[in-house]
């Protein structure tokens, strides 16, 4: 068996605000398997993007940083390396070449001046040491390989001629440009529309079963999430509250939470028998805390209809549900 | 049967190039005809560049239609002069996307809900502190966020006052323009059933903006779905998701991600991107994208058209029901 793509544990991102250190990760573990799909789901606030920019090493500098804990990678070449404490040349190595990465908003992620196909050739002449010449034919082959029409002439385009579905391709291009052995994709579909949206997931899956990197997918869309993750952890407030298989976590979640999110989605043909019966839709009450203002004990418990005053003593663990799932609820048992 | 609240006639919204920006005309809207009856709740769903946010603005003549007529009980405000305007707008108010632009930073929360009685000269100004601690009652914030600033509220709260500044003037019609896309998820919900709430409880008429079909579910007596500046199928909300009459609202409806691992449905994916409003495609907008596109789509731009069961499609074809 081999080594899981990425291993973190006990991580814990702070940062300094005001004068106090808060943490907005703690408690976290996570590994990713090859060939994997691990979503990392939570609101606004509850740490998962901070979690993607530990592991690539780009917390904002001045105030943030990884505090304890350890992010193992297994790289290209089998190796495993240490990421945290690594210095920022040996990890310029590692980011764009093992680590591929797409975020939110295509546009803001390419450079309006340089040409798709410049942008996505640099990394391949940068880390894999290739021609202009060769990396250019590369960047070409990458277009295609994401479903880009005509990619001879895209790569001559500037990222203003495309749409945003073709930037977000143009954006996966890049990140796949030196075969990377975990691909992070941080909200990659959270700005485009519904129908492109689709697209996109099916490419990254269809990529994904080519290839066989491993995923790391932070969203906030559960439905996202049941679309293509093999599994899941649920955030709030900085700590996994909840994770497993996709396939048990939403068919029978064992945080409150967890459950309440999912009520919250709205489901099609769903609120219209609502609407008939008079019956409000389902929400979680309440705002999602800051990180400066949390709680003592289980973050969730001020919004939670089930707490009790245990949950507001101390931070619960994370128990054991079933051998792969796992819930930061002290009432598991009573979901 | 009354004459409809709103009613919307071949209404065409055409951005010319300016000075700085040559290029061909962008055809945001074209041809768009809607009734809403009053206390009603339509929906306007549809892809980013399809126009609804164009609709929304034209409603209030926030910007200025090509041409067609905005009726408002009657009365034709496309033709309205300044003055009369701006007492016809009283009875009209909008609710924003982002609650963090859409609020002042340099207001507190009393200024930002008494700018509009201010503006319409409504009530001494202890009248008008009463308005607006009603309307944030109203919404369920506390009566301390009166003297506070946007910025100690979250995401949820600020859009919370921006609905109480939509609801102090006492409209009778408001344009929700995306207001929960912003927020969390555990979020929204509040929102809509506030919005829903402060509706029925105050007899609002509302056109309710979103690109997600399953938030306008809930809130909508009729949705209007819109493509590239035109309207595709309009029906009543529980019709819609029952039996989607045009290929569009099927696709959209199927690209909507299933909450359910287990039931992995033959997700419909369409091809290519959103035309161009500045060059859409001749005939159908939506042919170019069509899994059921015939020749004839080409041909001829599809009138909208009753259907047996209470729908209206733009469609050539009876045959894909």
């Amino acid at each position: 068996m081999d080594a899981p793509i990425l291993s973190i544990s006990g991580l814990r991102a702070v940062f300094r605000i005001a004068g106090r250190d808060i943490a907005a990760v703690q408690d976290l573990d996570l590994t990713i398997g090859s060939g994997e799909t691990v979503a990392l789901v939570g609101e606004s606030g509850s740490g998962k993007s901070v979690t993607s920019l530990s592991i690539i090493g780009l917390l904002p500098k001045k105030i943030g940083h990884i505090a304890e804990g350890s992010i193992a990678l297994r790289r290209r070449d089998g190796t495993v390396t240490e990421l945290t404490g690594l210095d920022p040349e040996s990890l310029r190595k590692v980011r764009g070449n093992d680590i591929g990465m797409v975020f939110q908003e295509p546009m803001t992620s390419l450079n309006p001046v340089y040409t798709i196909g410049e942008q996505i050739a640099e990394p391949i002449r940068i880390h894999l040491g290739k021609s202009h010449r060769n990396a250019a034919a590369d960047a070409v082959r990458l277009l295609a390989q994401v479903g880009i029409p005509d990619p001879d002439r895209r790569a001559r385009q500037y990222p203003h001629e495309l749409s945003g579905g073709m930037r977000q391709r143009a954006t996966i291009a890049m990140a796949l440009s030196c075969n990377p052995t975990l691909l992070i994709a941080d909200e990659p579909t959270t700005a485009l529309d519904v129908t492109i949206q689709a697209q996109i997931l099916d490419l990254l899956a269809e990529l994904q079963a080519q290839r066989g990197m491993g995923i790391l997918f932070v969203t906030h869309n559960l439905g996202v999430v049941a679309e293509i993750a093999d599994r899941v952890a649920v955030m709030y407030a900085g700590r996994i509250v909840e994770s497993g298989p996709v396939s048990e976590v939403f068919t029978r979640p064992r945080h409150p939470y967890t459950a309440g999110l999912m009520r919250s989605v709205p489901r099609l043909g769903q609120a219209t028998s609502l609407k008939a019966a008079g019956t409000p839709l389902p929400t979680i009450a309440g705002n999602v805390p800051s990180l400066a203002l949390l709680p003592k004990g289980c973050s969730f418990a001020p919004r939670c209809a089930m707490a009790v005053d245990a949950c507001r003593a101390a931070v619960p663990p994370l128990f054991a549900a079933t051998s792969t799932q796992h819930s930061r609820c002290l009432r598991w048992k009573d979901l | 049967m009354n004459a409809p609240f709103l009613s919307v006639r071949n209404l065409t919204k055409h951005f010319a190039p300016t000075a700085f920006s040559r290029g061909p005309v962008v055809r945001a809207l074209q041809d768009i005809s809607f009734d809403i009856a009053r206390g009603q709740v339509v929906g306007l769903v549809g892809e980013s560049g399809s126009g609804k946010t164009t609709i929304g603005r034209s409603l209030l003549r926030l910007i200025e239609p090509t041409s067609g007529e905005i009726s408002f009980d009657g009365i034709d405000i496309t033709k309205l002069s300044a003055g009369p305007l701006a007492r016809q707008r009283r009875k009209m108010q909008y609710i924003f996307q982002d609650p963090f632009a859409s609020l002042s930073p340099r207001m507190t929360i009393g200024q930002i809900l008494t700018e509009g009685l201010d503006i319409q000269s409504i009530g001494n100004r202890r009248e008008r502190r009463a308005r607006a601690e009603k309307a944030l009652a109203a919404v369920e914030l506390p009566v301390d966020a009166y003297d506070r600033y946007a910025h100690e509220f979250s995401g949820g709260q600020r859009q919370r006052i921006g609905i109480a500044r939509a609801i102090t003037l006492e409209p009778e019609f408001i344009v929700a323009d995306e207001p929960v896309s912003a927020l969390d998820v555990s979020i929204q919900a509040q929102i809509v059933n506030l919005l829903r709430d402060l509706q029925v409880r105050l007899g609002l008429t509302m056109l309710f903006i979103s690109h997600d079909l399953a938030v306008v579910e809930y809130i909508c007596d009729t949705v209007i779905v819109l493509y590239l500046g035109r309207i595709m199928e309009v029906a009543p909300a529980a019709a819609l998701y029952a039996r989607p009459q045009h290929p569009y609202t099927r696709a959209l409806l199927s690209a909507i991600p299933s909450l359910d691992p287990l039931v992995k449905q033959g997700r419909q994916v369409l091809k290519g991107d959103i035309p161009s409003p500045a060059n859409p495609p001749t005939g159908c907008v939506f042919r170019t994208r069509c899994p059921v596109a015939l020749d004839a789509c080409a041909g001829i731009v599809p009138p909208l058209r009753a259907t047996s069961d209470g729908h209206l499609k733009a469609c050539i074809r009876d045959d894909i029901a």
